[in-house]
């Protein structure tokens, strides 16, 4: 039988995978927003596993929030990343440094 | 090996293996296609834990809307990938170190015996005639979590009109009707009567 941990490993992996991805594509913003998108996709499993386990089904409710926030999220960033390529022509992060940070 | 862990090994190694071609792909369109394979298969999974509409919710929400509107970035941005892709290589080590670490932690805390399956017996299968899915999360969502699901709504407005406030702008060079000034317009603004004097017939 499948048990919890399964499900929980399978979360661990893609949470840890969505790191690396963070890590390795530090200078494209697009592929930051899909490894946040990831990151929240493993977190939802999570939510999902411990909702089926527990029989209750706040977790569930909880995930579709979560979905809420993340397309809110995805939408103002794409917004946010057009208005930025219309300015500077550029989406690179190493290139955006008018604040000097 | 049961057939349902079958199904859940074959799954998850898709999955995995999606998200692993979304963090390496070159092209930013191949990395969105992965993501949406990413989302389908976790739907999937989402299947086998009795969430049926999470898991639909997942494939019409984002490999219906959200993943669309990556790819309708992702190819109207004409951007160059290949300065983008510079230190991919230098931060490979680092990133997979500190990948590999909070794996191994996190494998550690989930071995743990409390979430062993003696702790989480796995639950009785829902009976066809009891309420549905669908039916009991509705019940939860509309009664329970009103408020929350009021403040959801609200949230996707605020995102609809920044997204649109963001990105709208008005070109200097575009011609365009101002329909406020198209109404307040007057008839003694725009028509003037003029008396002539008429003319005698030349004969």
């Amino acid at each position: 039988m499948i048990s919890l941990s399964h499900y929980l490993a399978l979360g661990a992996v893609l949470f840890c995978l969505s790191v690396v991805g963070i890590f390795l594509n530090r200078k494209n913003v697009i592929i930051l927003l899909m490894c946040i998108e990831l990151m929240l996709l493993s977190v939802n499993v999570n939510f999902v596993a411990f909702s089926h386990f527990l029989g209750d089904g706040a977790g569930q409710i909880f995930v579709f929030f979560i979905l809420t926030v993340a397309a809110a999220e995805a939408a103002i960033g794409l917004a946010i990343l057009v208005v930025l390529f219309r300015n500077r022509s550029t989406i690179n992060v190493a290139d955006l440094d008018a604040l000097k940070g | 090996m049961t057939f349902e862990l079958f199904i859940f090994y074959l799954f998850a190694a898709v999955m995995v293996f999606a998200a692993a071609r979304v963090i390496t792909a070159r092209n930013p369109v191949h990395a969105a296609m992965f993501l949406v394979l990413t989302f389908f298969t976790c739907s999937a999974i989402w299947l086998l834990l009795e969430a049926e509409f999470l898991a639909i919710t997942l494939v019409l929400v984002y490999v219906g809307a959200v993943m669309v509107l990556f790819l309708f970035v992702v190819m109207m941005l004409d951007v160059n990938v290949e300065p983008l892709r510079e230190g991919f290589v230098k931060y490979l080590p680092v990133g997979i170190l500190v990948g590999v670490i909070m794996f191994i932690e996190m494998v550690f805390l989930i071995t743990q015996k409390y979430f062993k399956a003696e702790q989480f017996p796995a639950p009785e299968r829902v009976s066809a005639d009891a309420l549905s899915n669908t039916e009991s999360l509705g019940r939860l969502l509309y009664s329970e979590y009103l408020f929350q699901f009021e403040i959801a709504a609200i949230i996707l407005l605020v995102a609809i009109v920044a997204a649109i406030a963001l990105t709208m702008r008005r070109r200097a060079d575009t011609k365009y009707q101002s329909p406020s000034s198209q109404v307040e317009v007057r008839k003694q603004d725009r028509l003037r009567v003029v008396q002539m004097p008429s003319e005698k017939r030349s004969s």
